[in-house]
């Protein structure tokens, strides 16, 4: 039953962050290990292989890694355009890498942006990433609804002159909610690249969450006319320029306390770091 | 004629050439590099007049008479005027004038073809820095081509061949005895000063036609006849230069096609191609333009950068399609202004975006640079006639003149007739009317004046032949953008400035978000606004589609573009069955 406050305990967000950590710390020293030659194949399993090393136990969905174009979504029709493919990583290119893993029920769902060598659109994207970040805790903060919040992402997004990549997405999402995975089943099996656990507790969510009216997917569509409920969402804002995409994606806490409404779950996190970089630079 | 005849200009010095006295004319600051205006036939120095003025500003300019022309002497016999002798003496007077320093050749008719003669004299480097050939190619190049077409008579060489041949029917008259001399002396002489008026749009000056016409005229016939038919014909010698040459062509030259000087590359590989609006007598006609291309071209082989168009001209460098060309866009802040920007940015081109939000332009321009090219974003109202007017000047002076422009900048207005007010009225038109014209006006203006061409378009709309009762305003701004665009289009034809209608349907961008509706309440406006938006945004035409399609029209010059399958179909509609769309128009559907 979803509730007006936010009902994770201290200790289990400190676990949640644990978890993004690992996801985050696995995606850069995957990227770190990235060359002109290898494959999304290659990416995503050498991603996987880390995630287990660390001790993860189950994926909320599958790693995945997109190279070149593919990090803009160009020409996805289908969603298993989205699973890796034989694209080979070359000089220049940008790429994604995104995972979402789960230990004991806590789950982080990731998305990490690089380049191999120089690529100028994917600097000025990366550099701009930063006021979607910013402007989606300021408005949810002040406490929009998510399709209006997601309207204002949109129309920084045209101001920017970038598109409008997370559109992609089934069901156009730009984020979704997460809780504490308590399923039964076999850990580690994914349907359609999403673990079985993960769909029983996506499809009890859903069916609670439209009995209230309200949807633990954020679009820009009716079911998502109402304020963020309390609760972890894991945000992905994707935004494209030409043949390169850019995504982050991280938990945003919503508290269901005015004093303090929402925040991001960690600022510790590669993409934050970077931007304090830039504007040390 | 003897000295101190009226219309007479006193030489400044008299250059000995193998027995030929040359009258040598000299303007501007010694100190200065020399340049060398070599004049052609029938003309004298005074061709040059307008252009040596404006290069004496910056440089030390000489002219002086050929043999046989002006205050120069001229030997009776037809051999004293082959081109070696000609090329002497050009090395004559750069020795006089200019004993230290090469001087930069600068030459017209047969002065260009004497002084090719002496560009590609082995050792020309020493006494020659670069030149500029004006309507006048080397007989020797001309030569070879002519047999290698012969030698490959496909029909297109046959035709180029043709071609040349009908537009020198008078060389082949200068060969035969007696006629030509007789018709300058009894008629021509007398008329030329009309007929170069009527024919090349040439009026006369105060030295030209020169007073020595006559004698000009019927001895310079030994020009043709002691160096034509030697070298066209099987004479072809191997004359190749490393110097610099800048080719000038004026586009309506009658006498000396671009066909004559294809290939020249192989034997000036260091070689710029520009074209000039103009006539043959471009030196008379365009002195601003031909003063600005050779100091261009001096300068630029001097160390200075090149200007756009030169670098443009440059033959044998491989560049992107649109690389060295400056586009402005208006209304490039937003929507198909943007991504037109962005789209000519990526074929190579430098831009200048322009939107009332200039916050916006910059941020385009900011994304120019991030595809490679340079962007400049500048805030500019189109309803301001005095705004478009100093930007054009601030463009121009800081960027260049632009070779294409963009008019897009728009807004969006609905609502019936009888609703719609005056002040609605005004608002559309001055923004899709009016700031077309003042664009067009204060670009075309630049663009005719600069002589190298150019391109205009215009974005109007679907609407602009798509009647509908929901878009009085904003489809009469359209269509009066329609017509005003076939207008231009055949007014600027002659300066080689292409003109582009493009008649977008449904694109999705910004437009439904500001769009206005007459009669309708704040509320209802916003309801309205939102519900275009969803229906623009199902349509899912994207403006990146319709910047793709401008791009393409300027590349190949196409007059109407319709974008999108629905305004195709329409277009097509109102040329086969307009009374169909007449009646449509009494559907509501906004
Ligand atoms: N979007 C469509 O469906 C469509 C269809 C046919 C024609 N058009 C035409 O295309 C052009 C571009 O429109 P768009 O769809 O990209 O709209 P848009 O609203 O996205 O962009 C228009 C831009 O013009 C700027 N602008 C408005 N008034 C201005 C002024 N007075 N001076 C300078 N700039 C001004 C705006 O700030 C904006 O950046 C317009 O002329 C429009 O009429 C659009």
């Amino acid at each position: 039953m979803p509730s007006t406050q936010l009902d994770f305990s201290e200790r289990d967000l400190e676990r949640f962050r644990e978890v993004q950590q690992l996801a985050y710390r696995c995606a850069e020293e995957t990227a770190a290990w990235l060359e002109p030659g290898v494959t999304e194949r290659q990416a995503a399993a050498e991603l996987r292989r880390r995630l287990i090393a660390g001790g993860v136990e189950d994926f909320f969905h599958v790693p995945f890694a997109w190279f070149g174009d593919r990090t803009a979504f160009r020409g996805f029709r289908v969603p298993f355009q989205f699973f890796p493919s034989n694209r080979v990583l070359r000089e220049g290119m940008p790429f994604v890498l995104d995972c979402a893993p789960i230990i004991d029920g806590y789950t982080a769902d990731i998305g990490y942006g690089g380049r191999v060598g120089e690529n100028r659109i994917w600097d000025r994207l990366c550099a701009d990433l930063r006021e979607y970040r910013e402007l989606i805790l300021r408005l949810v903060r002040e406490g929009h609804a998510l399709d209006e919040i997601y309207k204002q992402v949109d129309a920084l997004i045209a101001r920017h002159g970038f598109d409008n990549r997370h559109q992609v997405y089934p069901g156009r999402v730009i984020g979704h909610q997460v809780t504490r995975q308590h399923a039964i089943g076999p850990k580690g099996v994914t349907l359609f690249g999403f673990g079985i656990r993960t769909l029983q507790t996506l499809g009890r969510e859903l069916i609670s969450e439209r009995l209230h009216g309200r949807s633990p997917l954020w679009a820009d569509k009716h079911a998502s006319a109402h304020a963020p409920t309390p609760g972890l969402w894991a945000v992905e804002p994707h935004i494209g320029f030409r043949d390169v995409g850019i995504k982050y994606e991280e938990l945003l806490v919503v508290t269901g306390d005015p004093a303090n409404p929402a925040y991001w779950l960690d600022d510790d996190l590669p993409h934050v770091r970077r931007w304090q970089a830039m504007e040390a630079a | 004629m003897s000295r101190g005849d009226p219309g007479r200009v006193e030489a400044d010095r008299i250059v000995e050439s193998a027995g030929v006295r040359l009258a040598v004319y000299e303007h501007g600051d010694p100190g200065n590099e020399t340049v060398l205006l070599v004049h052609g036939y029938p003309d004298t120095h005074s061709v040059w007049d307008g252009v040596a003025a404006l290069l004496a500003e910056s440089f030390h300019v000489v002219t002086y008479d050929v043999r046989g022309a002006g205050q120069s002497s001229a030997p009776r016999a037809v051999r004293d005027y082959r081109l070696d002798l000609l090329a002497a003496d050009l090395f004559a007077v750069a020795d006089a004038v200019s004993p230290d320093e090469p001087v930069h050749v600068v030459a017209h008719d047969w002065g260009s073809i004497q002084s090719w003669e002496a560009v590609t004299d082995p050792g020309a480097e020493r006494r020659i820095a670069s030149f500029t050939s004006i309507s006048g190619p080397c007989l020797d190049h001309v030569g070879h081509q002519v047999r290698q077409r012969l030698s490959r008579p496909t029909p297109g060489n046959l035709r180029k061949l043709a071609g040349q041949l009908l537009h020198s029917w008078y060389i082949l008259i200068f060969q035969l005895p007696l006629l030509a001399p007789a018709v300058w002396r009894l008629w021509l002489a007398r008329r030329w000063a009309r007929v170069l008026e009527k024919v090349e749009g040439v009026p006369p000056t105060a030295g030209h036609p020169a007073p020595t016409l006559r004698s000009d005229a019927v001895r310079g016939i030994a020009l043709y006849r002691a160096n034509m038919l030697g070298r066209v014909g099987r004479g072809a010698r191997e004359r190749a230069t490393g110097l610099p040459v800048q080719l000038i062509q004026p586009s309506g030259d009658h006498y000396v096609t671009e066909a004559l000087t294809e290939g020249v590359e192989r034997w000036a590989p260091r070689l710029w191609r520009r074209t000039v609006q103009a006539g043959h007598w471009v030196p008379l006609t365009h002195p601003a333009a031909i003063a600005r291309m050779a100091t261009e071209f001096i300068r630029h082989i001097g160390g200075e950068p090149a200007s756009r168009t030169l670098r443009r001209s440059q033959v044998g460098v491989r560049r992107a399609r649109f690389a060295d060309h400056l586009v402005v866009v208006t209304g490039a802040g937003s929507g198909i202004g943007r991504e037109t920007a962005l789209s000519f940015a990526e074929a190579g081109a430098e831009v200048v975006a322009s939107d009332i939000d200039e916050g916006a332009a910059r941020r385009t321009a900011e994304l120019v640079g991030v595809l490679g090219s340079r962007g400049y974003g500048y805030g500019l109202d189109v309803t301001d006639e005095s705004a478009v007017r100093d930007f054009a000047a601030e463009v121009t002076a800081r960027h260049g003149v632009p070779d294409i422009v963009v008019n897009n900048a728009g807004i969006g207005h609905g609502g019936p007739f009888l609703e719609t007010t005056t002040k609605d009225w005004h608002r559309v038109l001055d923004v899709n009317l009016w700031g077309v014209i003042h664009g067009c006006r204060a670009f075309g203006e630049r663009m005719v004046e600069r002589g190298e061409g150019g391109y205009i378009v215009n974005v109007a709309s679907m609407a602009a032949y798509l009647p509908t009762r929901d878009l009085p305003a904003y489809a009469t701004s359209k269509a009066a953008v329609y017509m005003l665009s076939d207008c231009l289009r055949g007014e600027l034809d002659g300066h080689a400035i292409g003109v582009s209608t493009i008649c977008p349907g449904v694109v999705s961008t910004n437009i439904t978000r500001t769009a206005t509706f007459a009669g309708a309440g704040e509320a209802e406006q916003g309801r309205k606004r939102d519900r275009a938006t969803g229906l623009y945004a199902r349509r899912n035409f994207t403006p990146r589609r319709v910047a793709t399609e401008i791009v393409r029209a300027v590349e190949r010059g196409k007059p109407v573009v319709p974008v999108t399958p629905e305004a195709k179909v329409t277009y097509l509609l109102s040329r086969v069955s307009p009374a169909t769309l007449r009646a449509a128009a009494k559907l509501e559907v906004a």
